[in-house]
């Protein structure tokens, strides 16, 4: 019988300093064998860490969903809301308590199907909220529903045929929207996407990450790839930047680029914007 | 002497509101509703508070708990279809025991309906529009000096009881002016939340003190605590455990109830001697109070019955009332929706008689005067409810 290794908190700590930021007695987690939702999870406490962020200026923010549980596991101040709402909660406390830092979890349904309004006004605000997108191309909680994202041809339980809906592409979506940092990670590009979140985190504005990551259950199943195969996909089809714009257009057919997509520093954060009018009407005596 | 202003009520309902220490409000616009988010927008920064204006209702009502859970007095105003769309996010917050005040300044509906007139179809909305089993205490002004009254009295719940509290007005009610004796806000009673008296390692955000409220943290002081739409247990984390449910969902209904008869708050008129009693709320208490002057100077012994507090019912009140009466009329600007509370409350004590309109119109004091003569020479034998 496997035993439980026993190891002090402490002992645990100083190899990973990031486990602070962890609920430990809340695991073991809710997610399937393979899944990436642990991946990015990980990646935003390495990120905090490495920015020096106290547990006690976080607030993480999330909708309905596999992806939307993420904050039960994350030592702050959470909120777990309704489905697609996570960025009209996160605007409340933003912007009553601004010193903050907001980090939003959501995924491709949430955010961008039954939130894809609050979604686009975020993204108009530039309200220096840090939002990871869980992109896993289908309803993972649900039992495995079309979303937005699902590629075209792909299998789910709604799209017995094949998906014959055309899907969007958030960073573009995002850009449309204007807002200010826009990024690309995947789970399988651990040490990279723990990049984009600082650079998304010290970004002052709306920042947004999509990261690609592997619904090894509902998607894997519907569509034949095993947990393997899902990795292996965001390894050989995913491609960083530089090398991306360097690449014919004829090369660059179902690949995506990765990196720092797009990154606006001269537009002002909402919340500063907003404070800084009221304390013009108080005449300074704020 | 009175220090008197002449105000506009959704003005008088933004200007009790920072009164009460509100400093966050989150909303849409809709009419009859808009002017207490244009008089926020203008109110809010000069006390530095935060005003926002979302795109849309759902996300209205998310913002302003959000605002809620970060230590602000928190406000949204809406009118019908917006009511409607904020519905789930008032279950959160009934789930989530975030202190939130919704004003809803009625209109006629269904749908779009009468953006312009008047109506009071949202009785039964504000208590079962959102999904699942609550309480969500409701109040209901009749004069813009009671909006403001109702206002602060509203905020004030919110926070002692952690639920949302619903202002319930109608669109003559918030577009009328009429003189407020200021004097009366000056200093006025107000109550905050309970802050929690334990250090954050041992702090329960969902565990209830004696009076069945949690203590609440606000995000950004140093509590870490974790909150759900789910049941969850006394940490905030969900839980499928069938005794922690029903328990979570017996004490939310129970902190409410518990404090229902100070939450009662009801104007009787001319009721001490009255053999028949009109029950009426918002504007159309206004027109039967003039209806009850009028039938008094016939010889008609009526008395009106106005309940300020909707939800909880005065269940005992009522019952009491349609003891001492032969019968009792309900006029309301909807197809019959109170009268259902009524007759409820009042088990077949007396008849009951309704008397209906879902037009955009007023209820005229004639009208209800006809109706009160015809009742009181026993013309109507059947009441309507049963006819
Ligand atoms: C108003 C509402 N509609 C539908 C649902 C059901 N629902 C829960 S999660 C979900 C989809 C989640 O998909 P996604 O956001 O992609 O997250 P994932 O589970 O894949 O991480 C849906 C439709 C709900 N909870 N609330
Ligand atoms: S269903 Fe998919 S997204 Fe949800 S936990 Fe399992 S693998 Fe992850």
């Amino acid at each position: 019988m496997l035993q439980p290794i026993d190891i002090s908190l402490e002992k645990a700590l100083e190899k990973k300093p990031y486990f602070k930021y962890l609920r430990i007695d809340k695991m073991p987690h809710i997610w399937c064998p393979g899944c990436g939702n642990g991946q990015v999870l990980k990646a935003i406490c390495i990120a905090l860490d490495k920015l020096g962020i106290d547990n006690n200026d976080v607030s993480m923010v999330s909708g309905i969903g596999c992806s939307s549980r993420t904050p039960g596991y994350f030592d702050g101040y959470t909120l777990h809301t309704t489905h697609g709402r996570a960025l009209a909660f996160a605007t409340g406390v933003k912007l009553a308590r601004p010193e903050l830092t907001v980090i939003v979890t959501t995924g491709d349904g949430d955010c961008t199907a039954i939130g894809g309004n609050h979604f686009i006004h975020a993204c108009r605000r530039n309200i220096d909220i840090t939002v990871l997108l869980f992109n896993n191309w289908i309803y993972g909680m649900t039992g495995g529903q079309v979303s937005p994202t699902t590629p075209s041809g792909s299998y789910a339980t709604t799209t017995p045929y094949g998906n014959y809906e055309p899907n969007f592409s958030i960073a573009d979506l995002a850009i449309g929207a204007g807002a200010t940092f826009v990024a690309r990670g995947t789970a399988y590009h651990v040490t990279e996407l723990v990049n984009l979140v600082e650079a998304g985190i010290k970004h002052k504005g709306f920042s947004l990450i999509e990261v690609l990551t592997p619904c090894t259950i509902q998607y894997g199943r519907k569509n034949k790839m095993g947990i393997v195969d899902m990795y292996m996909w965001l390894k050989e089809n995913t491609i960083p930047l530089k090398a991306w714009e360097k690449l014919p257009e004829e090369k660059r057919q179902g690949k995506l680029p990765r990196g720092i997509l797009h990154h606006v520093d001269n537009r002002e954060e909402y919340t500063e914007k907003y404070y800084s009018v009221v304390e013009k009407v108080m005449g300074g005596n704020k | 002497m009175a220090k008197l202003e002449l105000k506009y009520g959704n003005h008088a309902c933004a200007e009790a509101a920072i009164i009460a220490g509100c400093r966050f409000y989150a909303g849409y616009p809709i009419t009859p509703s808009s002017e207490v988010a244009e008089k926020m927008a203008e109110l809010l920064p000069k006390v530095g508070g935060a005003f926002i204006q979302m795109e849309d209702e759902i996300a209205s009502m998310g913002c302003a708990i959000g605002g809620a859970f970060a230590g602000k007095k928190s406000m949204t105003a809406t009118s019908g279809p917006g009511f409607s769309l904020k519905q789930e996010n008032i279950g959160y917050a009934v789930m989530s025991e975030a202190p939130v005040v919704i004003v809803n300044v009625q209109r006629g509906g269904p749908s779009t309906g009468l953006p312009t007139q008047v109506g009071q179809q949202d009785i039964m909305q504000t208590q079962w529009g959102t999904h699942g089993d609550k309480l969500i205490p409701a109040f209901c002004p009749a004069s813009v000096e009671e909006v403001m009254e109702e206002t602060i009295r509203a905020f004030n719940w919110a926070e002692v009881l952690r639920t949302p509290v619903v202002l319930l007005m109608d669109e003559v009610i918030g577009h009328m002016k009429e003189s407020v004796d200021m004097d009366k806000f000056k200093n006025p009673e107000i109550w905050n939340r309970k802050k929690p008296k334990v250090p954050p390692e041992e702090y329960l955000a969902y565990k209830p003190e004696e009076d069945d409220v949690p203590a609440l943290a606000d995000f950004g002081d140093g509590y870490r605590y974790h909150v759900t739409g789910l049941m969850h247990d006394y940490t905030g984390f969900p839980t499928t455990n069938p005794v922690m449910c029903q328990e979570l969902v017996e004490r939310l209904i129970r902190k409410v109830k518990r404090r229902a008869k100070e939450l009662e708050k009801n104007e009787e008129f001319m009721l001490d001697d009255a053999e028949f009693a009109i029950v009426a709320f918002g504007s159309t208490a206004r027109s039967a109070k003039l209806a009850v002057k009028l039938a008094r100077e016939k010889g008609i012994k009526v008395g009106l019955f106005r309940p300020i507090t909707l939800w909880p019912s005065p269940e005992e009140t009522l019952y009491r009332l349609a003891g001492k009466v032969k019968a009792i009329l309900v006029p309301e600007l909807n197809m019959g929706q109170y009268v259902l509370e009524v007759e409820r409350c009042t088990k077949g004590q007396c008849p009951i008689f309704r008397m209906n309109r879902a037009n955009g119109q007023m209820i005229y004091p004639f009208e209800i005067l006809e109706k009160i003569e015809e009742i009181a020479s026993g013309k109507i034998v059947i009441p309507v409810s049963k006819a």
